[in-house]
Protein backbone atom coordinates (compact mmCIF):
# COMPACT_ATOMS: atom_id res chain seq x y z
CA UNK A 1 0.00 0.00 0.00
CA UNK A 2 1.26 3.48 -0.85
CA UNK A 3 1.42 6.34 1.65
CA UNK A 4 -1.92 7.78 0.62
CA UNK A 5 -3.66 4.46 1.25
CA UNK A 6 -3.92 3.38 -2.37
CA UNK A 7 -3.24 -0.30 -3.05
CA UNK A 8 -0.57 -0.80 -5.71
CA UNK A 9 0.39 -4.10 -7.28
CA UNK A 10 -1.25 -7.35 -8.33
CA UNK A 11 -4.12 -8.75 -6.33
CA UNK A 12 -6.43 -11.73 -6.60
CA UNK A 13 -9.81 -10.20 -5.91
CA UNK A 14 -13.43 -10.41 -6.94
CA UNK A 15 -15.23 -7.90 -9.13
CA UNK A 16 -17.09 -6.27 -6.25
CA UNK A 17 -13.89 -5.62 -4.34
CA UNK A 18 -12.11 -4.45 -7.49
CA UNK A 19 -14.89 -1.92 -8.09
CA UNK A 20 -14.43 -0.57 -4.55
CA UNK A 21 -10.67 -0.25 -5.12
CA UNK A 22 -11.34 1.54 -8.41
CA UNK A 23 -13.55 3.99 -6.54
CA UNK A 24 -10.80 4.63 -3.97
CA UNK A 25 -8.31 5.33 -6.80
CA UNK A 26 -10.82 7.61 -8.54
CA UNK A 27 -10.95 9.70 -5.38
CA UNK A 28 -14.28 8.49 -4.00
CA UNK A 29 -14.36 9.41 -0.33
CA UNK A 30 -18.04 8.92 0.50
CA UNK A 31 -20.10 5.79 0.23
CA UNK A 32 -23.67 5.39 1.44
CA UNK A 33 -25.37 2.07 0.90
CA UNK A 34 -27.47 -0.75 2.15
CA UNK A 35 -26.10 -4.29 1.92
CA UNK A 36 -27.70 -6.60 -0.60
CA UNK A 37 -26.47 -9.78 -2.26
CA UNK A 38 -24.56 -9.89 -4.60
CA UNK A 39 -23.35 -6.30 -4.14
CA UNK A 40 -22.56 -6.54 -0.43
CA UNK A 41 -18.83 -7.01 -0.96
CA UNK A 42 -18.62 -3.56 -2.57
CA UNK A 43 -20.05 -1.95 0.57
CA UNK A 44 -18.03 -4.22 2.84
CA UNK A 45 -14.79 -3.23 1.14
CA UNK A 46 -15.68 0.46 1.20
CA UNK A 47 -16.53 0.22 4.91
CA UNK A 48 -13.06 -1.19 5.51
CA UNK A 49 -11.13 1.04 3.15
CA UNK A 50 -12.70 4.49 3.35
CA UNK A 51 -11.61 5.17 6.95
CA UNK A 52 -8.04 4.29 5.88
CA UNK A 53 -8.04 7.02 3.25
CA UNK A 54 -9.88 9.69 5.20
CA UNK A 55 -13.28 8.96 3.71
CA UNK A 56 -16.69 8.24 5.20
CA UNK A 57 -18.89 5.16 4.95
CA UNK A 58 -22.51 5.19 6.04
CA UNK A 59 -24.87 2.28 6.11
CA UNK A 60 -28.23 3.91 5.42
CA UNK A 61 -31.69 2.67 6.37
CA UNK A 62 -32.49 1.68 2.78
CA UNK A 63 -31.58 2.27 -0.84
CA UNK A 64 -33.80 5.35 -1.23
CA UNK A 65 -31.81 7.07 1.48
CA UNK A 66 -28.52 5.70 0.13
CA UNK A 67 -29.08 7.32 -3.24
CA UNK A 68 -30.15 10.58 -1.59
CA UNK A 69 -27.07 10.56 0.63
CA UNK A 70 -24.59 10.25 -2.22
CA UNK A 71 -26.23 13.17 -4.03
CA UNK A 72 -25.73 15.23 -0.88
CA UNK A 73 -22.15 13.99 -0.53
CA UNK A 74 -21.40 15.04 -4.07
CA UNK A 75 -22.87 18.51 -3.56
CA UNK A 76 -20.64 18.78 -0.51
CA UNK A 77 -17.68 18.38 -2.85
CA UNK A 78 -16.83 14.73 -2.22
CA UNK A 79 -16.87 12.07 -4.93
CA UNK A 80 -19.60 9.64 -3.90
CA UNK A 81 -20.79 6.15 -4.71
CA UNK A 82 -23.34 3.54 -3.76
CA UNK A 83 -23.81 -0.07 -4.76
CA UNK A 84 -26.85 -2.28 -4.93
CA UNK A 85 -28.73 -5.00 -6.76
CA UNK A 86 -32.23 -6.12 -7.71
CA UNK A 87 -34.88 -4.54 -5.48
CA UNK A 88 -32.35 -1.98 -4.22
CA UNK A 89 -31.81 -0.67 -7.75
CA UNK A 90 -35.57 -0.24 -8.12
CA UNK A 91 -35.68 1.79 -4.92
CA UNK A 92 -32.92 4.08 -6.16
CA UNK A 93 -34.78 5.07 -9.30
CA UNK A 94 -36.54 8.16 -7.99
CA UNK A 95 -33.41 9.75 -6.57
CA UNK A 96 -31.39 8.68 -9.59
CA UNK A 97 -33.71 11.00 -11.52
CA UNK A 98 -33.03 13.73 -8.96
CA UNK A 99 -29.33 13.20 -9.64
CA UNK A 100 -29.90 13.55 -13.38
CA UNK A 101 -32.07 16.67 -12.93
CA UNK A 102 -29.66 18.35 -10.50
CA UNK A 103 -26.65 17.23 -12.61
CA UNK A 104 -24.93 15.61 -9.68
CA UNK A 105 -21.80 13.55 -10.37
CA UNK A 106 -21.94 10.18 -8.61
CA UNK A 107 -21.54 6.49 -9.37
CA UNK A 108 -24.09 3.72 -8.79
CA UNK A 109 -22.80 0.16 -9.00
CA UNK A 110 -25.50 -2.38 -9.82
CA UNK A 111 -24.37 -6.00 -9.46
CA UNK A 112 -27.37 -7.41 -11.29
CA UNK A 113 -29.13 -10.49 -9.92
CA UNK A 114 -32.08 -12.40 -11.25
CA UNK A 115 -35.47 -10.72 -10.84
CA UNK A 116 -38.26 -9.68 -10.86
CA UNK A 117 -38.71 -8.94 -7.17
CA UNK A 118 -36.51 -10.97 -4.81
CA UNK A 119 -35.91 -13.45 -7.64
CA UNK A 120 -32.67 -15.36 -7.30
CA UNK A 121 -30.64 -13.23 -4.89
CA UNK A 122 -27.39 -15.13 -5.35
CA UNK A 123 -27.58 -15.75 -9.09
CA UNK A 124 -26.89 -13.75 -12.20
CA UNK A 125 -29.02 -11.88 -14.74
CA UNK A 126 -28.74 -8.80 -16.98
CA UNK A 127 -32.36 -7.89 -16.47
CA UNK A 128 -31.94 -4.22 -15.50
CA UNK A 129 -30.46 -2.87 -18.73
CA UNK A 130 -33.60 -1.03 -19.82
CA UNK A 131 -34.30 0.03 -16.24
CA UNK A 132 -30.85 1.62 -16.29
CA UNK A 133 -31.89 3.65 -19.32
CA UNK A 134 -35.49 4.44 -18.48
CA UNK A 135 -35.99 3.58 -14.80
CA UNK A 136 -36.62 7.06 -13.45
CA UNK A 137 -39.54 9.06 -14.77
CA UNK A 138 -39.20 11.82 -17.32
CA UNK A 139 -36.50 12.57 -19.86
CA UNK A 140 -32.79 12.32 -19.17
CA UNK A 141 -29.63 10.85 -20.66
CA UNK A 142 -27.89 7.84 -19.15
CA UNK A 143 -24.32 6.67 -19.04
CA UNK A 144 -24.06 2.95 -18.21
CA UNK A 145 -20.97 0.77 -18.33
CA UNK A 146 -20.84 -3.05 -18.35
CA UNK A 147 -17.53 -4.60 -17.18
CA UNK A 148 -16.61 -8.18 -18.11
CA UNK A 149 -13.91 -8.98 -15.56
CA UNK A 150 -12.63 -7.93 -12.14
CA UNK A 151 -9.84 -5.96 -13.86
CA UNK A 152 -12.50 -4.02 -15.76
CA UNK A 153 -14.53 -3.55 -12.59
CA UNK A 154 -11.49 -1.70 -11.26
CA UNK A 155 -10.69 0.28 -14.40
CA UNK A 156 -14.22 1.09 -15.47
CA UNK A 157 -15.24 2.28 -12.01
CA UNK A 158 -12.53 4.92 -12.44
CA UNK A 159 -13.93 5.65 -15.92
CA UNK A 160 -17.40 5.97 -14.39
CA UNK A 161 -16.19 8.59 -11.91
CA UNK A 162 -14.38 10.47 -14.67
CA UNK A 163 -17.45 10.52 -16.90
CA UNK A 164 -19.70 11.52 -14.00
CA UNK A 165 -17.50 14.53 -13.26
CA UNK A 166 -16.99 15.44 -16.92
CA UNK A 167 -20.70 15.34 -17.75
CA UNK A 168 -22.10 16.12 -14.30
CA UNK A 169 -24.41 13.15 -14.21
CA UNK A 170 -24.89 9.89 -12.29
CA UNK A 171 -23.03 7.04 -14.04
CA UNK A 172 -24.13 3.44 -13.69
CA UNK A 173 -21.85 0.43 -13.50
CA UNK A 174 -24.17 -2.29 -14.82
CA UNK A 175 -22.29 -5.36 -13.71
CA UNK A 176 -23.75 -8.73 -12.80
CA UNK A 177 -23.37 -11.44 -10.15
CA UNK A 178 -21.08 -13.48 -12.40
CA UNK A 179 -18.51 -10.72 -12.75
CA UNK A 180 -19.04 -9.34 -9.24
CA UNK A 181 -18.34 -12.66 -7.57
CA UNK A 182 -15.62 -13.86 -9.93
CA UNK A 183 -12.05 -13.56 -8.62
CA UNK A 184 -9.11 -12.90 -10.93
CA UNK A 185 -5.86 -11.02 -10.96
CA UNK A 186 -6.37 -7.28 -10.74
CA UNK A 187 -3.45 -5.02 -11.52
CA UNK A 188 -3.60 -1.68 -9.75
CA UNK A 189 -1.10 0.84 -11.14
CA UNK A 190 0.38 3.68 -9.09
CA UNK A 191 -1.74 6.83 -8.92
CA UNK A 192 0.50 8.80 -11.29
CA UNK A 193 -0.46 6.36 -14.05
CA UNK A 194 -4.19 6.73 -13.45
CA UNK A 195 -6.03 9.45 -15.31
CA UNK A 196 -8.48 11.35 -13.13
CA UNK A 197 -10.96 13.92 -14.40
CA UNK A 198 -11.29 16.48 -11.61
CA UNK A 199 -14.48 18.31 -10.74
CA UNK A 200 -15.24 21.13 -13.17
CA UNK A 201 -14.83 24.15 -10.93
CA UNK A 202 -16.29 27.55 -11.82
CA UNK A 203 -13.80 30.03 -13.27
CA UNK A 204 -16.01 33.09 -12.85
CA UNK A 205 -16.04 35.33 -9.74
CA UNK A 206 -18.31 34.13 -6.95
CA UNK A 207 -20.98 36.78 -7.60
CA UNK A 208 -21.19 35.92 -11.30
CA UNK A 209 -21.60 32.19 -10.86
CA UNK A 210 -24.71 30.54 -12.21
CA UNK A 211 -24.82 26.87 -11.15
CA UNK A 212 -26.71 25.69 -14.23
CA UNK A 213 -25.13 27.86 -16.90
CA UNK A 214 -23.42 25.39 -19.20
CA UNK A 215 -20.09 25.62 -20.96
CA UNK A 216 -19.87 25.06 -24.71
CA UNK A 217 -20.03 21.27 -24.23
CA UNK A 218 -23.40 21.73 -22.47
CA UNK A 219 -22.06 20.90 -19.00
CA UNK A 220 -22.12 23.53 -16.23
CA UNK A 221 -19.11 23.84 -13.87
CA UNK A 222 -19.92 22.93 -10.29
CA UNK A 223 -19.22 25.05 -7.24
CA UNK A 224 -19.25 23.03 -4.08
CA UNK A 225 -21.02 23.92 -0.86
CA UNK A 226 -18.73 25.91 1.42
CA UNK A 227 -16.62 27.39 -1.37
CA UNK A 228 -18.47 30.68 -1.47
CA UNK A 229 -20.52 29.95 -4.57
CA UNK A 230 -24.23 30.32 -4.11
CA UNK A 231 -26.34 27.58 -5.45
CA UNK A 232 -29.86 26.30 -5.32
CA UNK A 233 -30.69 22.69 -6.06
CA UNK A 234 -34.16 21.51 -6.92
CA UNK A 235 -35.80 18.64 -8.70
CA UNK A 236 -38.19 21.18 -10.18
CA UNK A 237 -37.51 22.48 -13.66
CA UNK A 238 -35.10 25.36 -13.10
CA UNK A 239 -33.27 28.20 -14.79
CA UNK A 240 -29.53 28.82 -14.90
CA UNK A 241 -29.63 30.12 -11.33
CA UNK A 242 -31.18 26.86 -10.20
CA UNK A 243 -34.47 28.52 -9.29
CA UNK A 244 -37.75 26.88 -10.28
CA UNK A 245 -39.16 28.06 -13.59
CA UNK A 246 -42.45 26.35 -14.35
CA UNK A 247 -42.72 27.02 -18.06
CA UNK A 248 -42.59 24.95 -21.23
CA UNK A 249 -39.71 27.16 -22.41
CA UNK A 250 -37.58 26.50 -19.34
CA UNK A 251 -38.43 22.79 -19.56
CA UNK A 252 -37.40 22.68 -23.20
CA UNK A 253 -34.14 24.48 -22.54
CA UNK A 254 -33.15 22.41 -19.52
CA UNK A 255 -34.31 18.95 -20.52
CA UNK A 256 -33.04 19.29 -24.07
CA UNK A 257 -29.63 20.12 -22.63
CA UNK A 258 -29.77 17.17 -20.18
CA UNK A 259 -30.34 14.87 -23.15
CA UNK A 260 -27.95 16.62 -25.52
CA UNK A 261 -25.02 16.76 -23.15
CA UNK A 262 -24.93 12.96 -23.36
CA UNK A 263 -26.18 12.54 -26.95
CA UNK A 264 -23.89 15.11 -28.55
CA UNK A 265 -20.85 13.92 -26.62
CA UNK A 266 -21.42 10.26 -27.48
CA UNK A 267 -18.16 9.91 -29.36
CA UNK A 268 -16.26 10.88 -26.25
CA UNK A 269 -18.32 8.70 -23.92
CA UNK A 270 -18.78 5.45 -25.81
CA UNK A 271 -16.24 2.66 -25.35
CA UNK A 272 -16.44 -0.34 -27.70
CA UNK A 273 -14.27 -3.37 -28.23
CA UNK A 274 -14.16 -4.76 -31.75
CA UNK A 275 -12.60 -7.90 -33.15
CA UNK A 276 -12.76 -9.34 -36.65
CA UNK A 277 -15.67 -7.20 -37.86
CA UNK A 278 -14.10 -6.42 -41.26
CA UNK A 279 -15.28 -9.11 -43.66
CA UNK A 280 -17.52 -10.78 -41.07
CA UNK A 281 -20.85 -12.38 -42.01
CA UNK A 282 -22.07 -12.37 -38.43
CA UNK A 283 -21.26 -10.02 -35.57
CA UNK A 284 -21.88 -11.04 -31.98
CA UNK A 285 -22.94 -7.92 -30.11
CA UNK A 286 -23.00 -8.33 -26.37
CA UNK A 287 -21.82 -6.92 -23.04
CA UNK A 288 -20.77 -7.90 -19.52
CA UNK A 289 -20.53 -11.59 -18.69
CA UNK A 290 -22.48 -12.58 -21.81
CA UNK A 291 -19.84 -11.05 -24.08
CA UNK A 292 -17.23 -13.12 -22.33
CA UNK A 293 -19.21 -16.36 -22.52
CA UNK A 294 -19.81 -15.66 -26.22
CA UNK A 295 -16.06 -15.74 -26.89
CA UNK A 296 -16.11 -19.52 -26.70
CA UNK A 297 -18.89 -19.69 -29.29
CA UNK A 298 -17.08 -17.23 -31.56
CA UNK A 299 -13.93 -19.32 -31.37
CA UNK A 300 -15.82 -22.50 -32.25
CA UNK A 301 -17.65 -20.76 -35.11
CA UNK A 302 -14.37 -19.48 -36.54
CA UNK A 303 -13.00 -23.02 -36.40
CA UNK A 304 -15.98 -24.06 -38.52
CA UNK A 305 -14.98 -21.42 -41.06
CA UNK A 306 -17.73 -18.93 -40.26
CA UNK A 307 -16.57 -15.33 -40.51
CA UNK A 308 -17.73 -13.91 -37.20
CA UNK A 309 -16.80 -10.65 -35.54
CA UNK A 310 -17.30 -9.29 -32.05
CA UNK A 311 -18.70 -5.94 -30.98
CA UNK A 312 -18.52 -5.67 -27.21
CA UNK A 313 -20.49 -2.81 -25.71
CA UNK A 314 -18.28 -1.66 -22.86
CA UNK A 315 -20.64 1.27 -22.50
CA UNK A 316 -24.19 0.18 -23.23
CA UNK A 317 -25.73 3.66 -22.74
CA UNK A 318 -25.53 5.92 -24.61
CA UNK A 319 -26.08 3.39 -27.38
CA UNK A 320 -23.64 3.33 -30.35
CA UNK A 321 -26.31 3.90 -33.06
CA UNK A 322 -23.90 4.90 -35.80
CA UNK A 323 -21.60 1.96 -35.25
CA UNK A 324 -24.46 -0.54 -35.47
CA UNK A 325 -25.82 1.19 -38.60
CA UNK A 326 -22.44 1.01 -40.31
CA UNK A 327 -21.86 -2.63 -39.43
CA UNK A 328 -25.42 -3.64 -40.39
CA UNK A 329 -24.78 -2.60 -44.00
CA UNK A 330 -21.89 -5.05 -44.29
CA UNK A 331 -23.06 -8.20 -42.52
CA UNK A 332 -25.83 -10.80 -42.68
CA UNK A 333 -26.77 -10.86 -39.03
CA UNK A 334 -26.18 -9.66 -35.50
CA UNK A 335 -26.30 -12.26 -32.74
CA UNK A 336 -27.15 -10.72 -29.38
CA UNK A 337 -26.79 -12.95 -26.32
CA UNK A 338 -28.01 -11.35 -23.11
CA UNK A 339 -29.22 -12.70 -19.78
CA UNK A 340 -32.77 -11.43 -20.20
CA UNK A 341 -35.71 -11.85 -22.54
CA UNK A 342 -34.39 -9.26 -25.02
CA UNK A 343 -33.48 -5.69 -24.01
CA UNK A 344 -30.35 -4.33 -25.67
CA UNK A 345 -31.27 -6.42 -28.74
CA UNK A 346 -34.13 -3.97 -29.34
CA UNK A 347 -31.62 -1.18 -29.81
CA UNK A 348 -29.48 -3.30 -32.11
CA UNK A 349 -32.56 -4.13 -34.17
CA UNK A 350 -33.66 -0.48 -34.29
CA UNK A 351 -30.25 0.71 -35.48
CA UNK A 352 -29.78 -2.16 -37.92
CA UNK A 353 -33.05 -1.00 -39.47
CA UNK A 354 -33.55 -4.21 -41.40
CA UNK A 355 -30.17 -3.99 -43.15
CA UNK A 356 -29.06 -7.04 -41.20
CA UNK A 357 -31.00 -9.73 -39.38
CA UNK A 358 -30.98 -9.53 -35.57
CA UNK A 359 -30.94 -12.79 -33.65
CA UNK A 360 -31.59 -12.66 -29.92
CA UNK A 361 -30.12 -15.37 -27.71
CA UNK A 362 -32.18 -14.92 -24.55
CA UNK A 363 -31.63 -16.45 -21.12
CA UNK A 364 -33.85 -15.89 -18.09
CA UNK A 365 -30.90 -15.78 -15.67
CA UNK A 366 -29.74 -17.92 -12.77
CA UNK A 367 -26.78 -19.06 -14.89
CA UNK A 368 -24.90 -17.91 -17.97
CA UNK A 369 -25.54 -19.04 -21.56
CA UNK A 370 -24.49 -22.43 -22.78
CA UNK A 371 -21.93 -21.33 -25.41
CA UNK A 372 -23.34 -23.98 -27.78
CA UNK A 373 -26.66 -22.13 -27.91
CA UNK A 374 -24.82 -18.97 -28.99
CA UNK A 375 -22.86 -21.04 -31.53
CA UNK A 376 -26.13 -22.34 -32.98
CA UNK A 377 -27.37 -18.75 -33.39
CA UNK A 378 -24.12 -17.78 -35.13
CA UNK A 379 -24.57 -20.72 -37.54
CA UNK A 380 -28.14 -19.65 -38.19
CA UNK A 381 -27.06 -16.07 -38.84
CA UNK A 382 -24.37 -17.09 -41.31
CA UNK A 383 -26.84 -18.89 -43.60
CA UNK B 1 -4.20 -23.50 -25.53
CA UNK B 2 -3.23 -24.71 -22.12
CA UNK B 3 -6.31 -24.84 -19.92
CA UNK B 4 -6.68 -26.56 -16.56
CA UNK B 5 -9.91 -26.83 -14.63
CA UNK B 6 -10.07 -27.69 -10.95
CA UNK B 7 -12.90 -28.21 -8.51
CA UNK B 8 -12.44 -28.11 -4.74
CA UNK B 9 -15.44 -29.33 -2.78
CA UNK B 10 -16.46 -30.10 0.77
CA UNK B 11 -18.89 -28.65 3.27
CA UNK B 12 -19.26 -25.04 4.42
CA UNK B 13 -16.73 -24.10 7.09
CA UNK B 14 -13.86 -26.29 5.90
CA UNK B 15 -12.13 -23.46 4.15
CA UNK B 16 -12.87 -24.71 0.66
CA UNK B 17 -13.36 -21.18 -0.65
CA UNK B 18 -10.14 -19.98 0.97
CA UNK B 19 -8.29 -22.95 -0.53
CA UNK B 20 -9.69 -22.02 -3.95
CA UNK B 21 -8.63 -18.41 -3.57
CA UNK B 22 -5.14 -19.57 -2.57
CA UNK B 23 -4.87 -21.73 -5.72
CA UNK B 24 -6.05 -18.78 -7.82
CA UNK B 25 -3.57 -16.44 -6.21
CA UNK B 26 -0.76 -18.97 -6.63
CA UNK B 27 -1.50 -19.45 -10.33
CA UNK B 28 -2.18 -15.82 -11.27
CA UNK B 29 -0.01 -13.73 -8.99
CA UNK B 30 2.94 -16.04 -8.32
CA UNK B 31 3.00 -18.29 -11.42
CA UNK B 32 2.06 -15.46 -13.80
CA UNK B 33 -0.85 -17.27 -15.47
CA UNK B 34 -4.49 -16.30 -15.70
CA UNK B 35 -6.79 -17.82 -13.12
CA UNK B 36 -10.51 -17.39 -12.63
CA UNK B 37 -12.12 -18.41 -9.36
CA UNK B 38 -15.86 -18.88 -9.04
CA UNK B 39 -17.87 -20.46 -6.27
CA UNK B 40 -21.25 -22.02 -5.91
CA UNK B 41 -22.72 -19.14 -3.99
CA UNK B 42 -25.99 -19.62 -2.18
CA UNK B 43 -27.78 -20.59 1.01
CA UNK B 44 -26.26 -24.05 0.58
CA UNK B 45 -22.87 -22.52 1.39
CA UNK B 46 -23.66 -22.84 5.11
CA UNK B 47 -23.11 -26.44 6.20
CA UNK B 48 -24.22 -27.99 2.92
CA UNK B 49 -21.94 -29.00 0.11
CA UNK B 50 -19.65 -26.23 -1.00
CA UNK B 51 -17.64 -25.98 -4.19
CA UNK B 52 -14.93 -23.71 -5.55
CA UNK B 53 -14.02 -23.80 -9.22
CA UNK B 54 -10.83 -22.67 -10.89
CA UNK B 55 -9.85 -22.18 -14.48
CA UNK B 56 -6.13 -21.71 -15.06
CA UNK B 57 -5.05 -20.69 -18.55
CA UNK B 58 -2.38 -18.87 -20.53
CA UNK B 59 -4.95 -16.59 -22.17
CA UNK B 60 -6.69 -13.61 -20.61
CA UNK B 61 -10.48 -13.33 -20.24
CA UNK B 62 -11.07 -17.00 -20.97
CA UNK B 63 -14.42 -18.74 -20.52
CA UNK B 64 -14.66 -18.45 -16.73
CA UNK B 65 -16.50 -21.63 -15.81
CA UNK B 66 -15.41 -25.25 -15.65
CA UNK B 67 -16.88 -27.93 -17.88
CA UNK B 68 -14.23 -30.66 -17.97
CA UNK B 69 -12.26 -30.56 -14.73
CA UNK B 70 -8.91 -32.31 -14.77
CA UNK B 71 -8.81 -32.49 -10.96
CA UNK B 72 -11.65 -32.82 -8.45
CA UNK B 73 -10.97 -32.61 -4.72
CA UNK B 74 -13.67 -33.85 -2.32
CA UNK B 75 -13.52 -33.20 1.43
CA UNK B 76 -16.99 -34.48 2.34
CA UNK B 77 -19.07 -37.51 1.39
CA UNK B 78 -21.85 -35.36 -0.02
CA UNK B 79 -19.41 -33.37 -2.15
CA UNK B 80 -17.77 -36.59 -3.30
CA UNK B 81 -21.08 -38.07 -4.41
CA UNK B 82 -22.13 -34.88 -6.14
CA UNK B 83 -18.91 -33.80 -7.81
CA UNK B 84 -16.29 -36.57 -7.82
CA UNK B 85 -18.19 -39.85 -8.20
CA UNK B 86 -19.57 -39.04 -11.68
CA UNK B 87 -16.09 -38.27 -13.04
CA UNK B 88 -14.48 -40.53 -15.63
CA UNK B 89 -11.01 -42.04 -15.57
CA UNK B 90 -9.34 -39.05 -17.15
CA UNK B 91 -10.15 -36.97 -14.08
CA UNK B 92 -7.84 -37.04 -11.09
CA UNK B 93 -10.00 -37.51 -7.97
CA UNK B 94 -8.52 -36.55 -4.60
CA UNK B 95 -10.29 -37.24 -1.30
CA UNK B 96 -9.82 -36.61 2.38
CA UNK B 97 -9.86 -40.27 3.40
CA UNK B 98 -10.94 -39.40 6.95
CA UNK B 99 -14.21 -37.97 5.65
CA UNK B 100 -14.90 -39.70 2.34
CA UNK B 101 -15.42 -43.33 1.42
CA UNK B 102 -15.05 -43.66 -2.35
CA UNK B 103 -17.34 -45.90 -4.38
CA UNK B 104 -16.10 -49.27 -5.62
CA UNK B 105 -15.66 -48.17 -9.21
CA UNK B 106 -13.25 -45.41 -8.26
CA UNK B 107 -11.64 -46.90 -5.17
CA UNK B 108 -8.50 -48.22 -6.84
CA UNK B 109 -7.57 -44.99 -8.56
CA UNK B 110 -8.68 -42.33 -6.10
CA UNK B 111 -5.84 -40.38 -4.45
CA UNK B 112 -6.30 -40.42 -0.69
CA UNK B 113 -4.87 -38.13 1.96
CA UNK B 114 -5.82 -38.13 5.66
CA UNK B 115 -6.01 -34.33 5.59
CA UNK B 116 -8.25 -33.95 8.63
CA UNK B 117 -6.21 -36.51 10.61
CA UNK B 118 -2.94 -34.73 9.85
CA UNK B 119 -4.49 -31.37 10.72
CA UNK B 120 -5.63 -32.78 14.09
CA UNK B 121 -2.12 -34.08 14.74
CA UNK B 122 -0.86 -30.57 14.14
CA UNK B 123 -3.34 -29.37 16.74
CA UNK B 124 -5.90 -27.58 14.52
CA UNK B 125 -8.41 -29.40 12.35
CA UNK B 126 -9.00 -26.04 10.62
CA UNK B 127 -5.79 -26.47 8.59
CA UNK B 128 -7.07 -29.60 6.82
CA UNK B 129 -7.64 -27.43 3.73
CA UNK B 130 -3.98 -26.40 3.72
CA UNK B 131 -2.86 -30.03 4.14
CA UNK B 132 -5.04 -30.77 1.13
CA UNK B 133 -3.41 -27.96 -0.86
CA UNK B 134 0.03 -29.43 -0.09
CA UNK B 135 -1.14 -32.83 -1.31
CA UNK B 136 -2.81 -31.33 -4.38
CA UNK B 137 0.36 -29.45 -5.30
CA UNK B 138 2.43 -32.64 -5.09
CA UNK B 139 0.12 -34.85 -7.13
CA UNK B 140 -1.44 -32.50 -9.68
CA UNK B 141 1.15 -29.89 -10.76
CA UNK B 142 -1.72 -27.42 -10.97
CA UNK B 143 0.68 -24.70 -9.80
CA UNK B 144 4.35 -24.62 -8.86
CA UNK B 145 5.27 -25.53 -5.29
CA UNK B 146 6.85 -22.14 -4.66
CA UNK B 147 3.80 -20.27 -5.91
CA UNK B 148 1.43 -22.30 -3.75
CA UNK B 149 3.59 -21.86 -0.64
CA UNK B 150 3.77 -18.11 -1.19
CA UNK B 151 0.02 -17.91 -1.77
CA UNK B 152 -0.67 -19.86 1.45
CA UNK B 153 1.52 -17.53 3.50
CA UNK B 154 -0.03 -14.51 1.80
CA UNK B 155 -3.55 -15.63 2.65
CA UNK B 156 -3.58 -17.07 6.18
CA UNK B 157 -4.02 -14.98 9.34
CA UNK B 158 -0.90 -13.46 10.90
CA UNK B 159 0.58 -15.63 13.62
CA UNK B 160 -0.51 -18.88 11.95
CA UNK B 161 2.25 -18.98 9.32
CA UNK B 162 4.24 -21.76 10.99
CA UNK B 163 1.20 -23.94 11.57
CA UNK B 164 0.07 -23.50 7.97
CA UNK B 165 3.54 -24.11 6.56
CA UNK B 166 3.72 -27.35 8.55
CA UNK B 167 0.27 -28.32 7.31
CA UNK B 168 1.25 -27.62 3.72
CA UNK B 169 4.52 -29.54 4.02
CA UNK B 170 2.85 -32.57 5.61
CA UNK B 171 0.31 -32.70 2.82
CA UNK B 172 3.00 -32.21 0.20
CA UNK B 173 5.16 -35.05 1.59
CA UNK B 174 2.13 -37.30 1.72
CA UNK B 175 1.47 -36.50 -1.94
CA UNK B 176 5.06 -37.24 -2.94
CA UNK B 177 4.85 -40.65 -1.22
CA UNK B 178 1.56 -41.40 -2.93
CA UNK B 179 3.13 -40.75 -6.31
CA UNK B 180 6.07 -43.00 -5.42
CA UNK B 181 3.68 -45.81 -4.36
CA UNK B 182 1.78 -45.47 -7.61
CA UNK B 183 5.02 -45.67 -9.59
CA UNK B 184 6.00 -48.81 -7.67
CA UNK B 185 2.63 -50.45 -8.38
CA UNK B 186 3.05 -49.88 -12.08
Amino acid sequence: MSRDGQLVGEFFMNGDVASAEGAICAGCRFFAGYPITPATEVAERMAERLPEVGGTFIQMEDEIASMAAILGGSWGGVKSMTSTSGPGFSLMMENLGLGAMTETPCVVVNIQRAGPSTGLPTLTQQGDMMQARWGSHGLYGTIAIAPSSPQEMFELTITAFNLSEKYRTPVLIMSDESVGHMSEKVVIPPMEQIEIFPRRKPTVPVDEYLPFKADADLVPPMGNAGEGYRFHVTGLTHDERGYPDMTAEAQDKLVRRLLDKIELNKDDIIILEEDGIDGAEVVVCSYGISARVALLAVKAAREEGIKVGILRLVTVWPFPDQKIKEIAKKIRAFVVPELNAGQVVLEVERCAGGAAETILVPHMGGAVHDPDVILEAIRKGSK
Amino acid sequence: MNRKELRLSGFGGQGIVLAGLIVGKAASIFDGKNATFTQAYGPEARGGSCSAQLVITDEAAAYPYISNPSVVVAMSQEAYTKYAAPMGEEVQVIIDEDLVKPNKAQESRVLKVPATGIAKELGRSAVANIVMLGFLTAVSKITSVDAMKKAVLDSVPKGTEELNTNAFNRGYECGKERIKDMGAKK
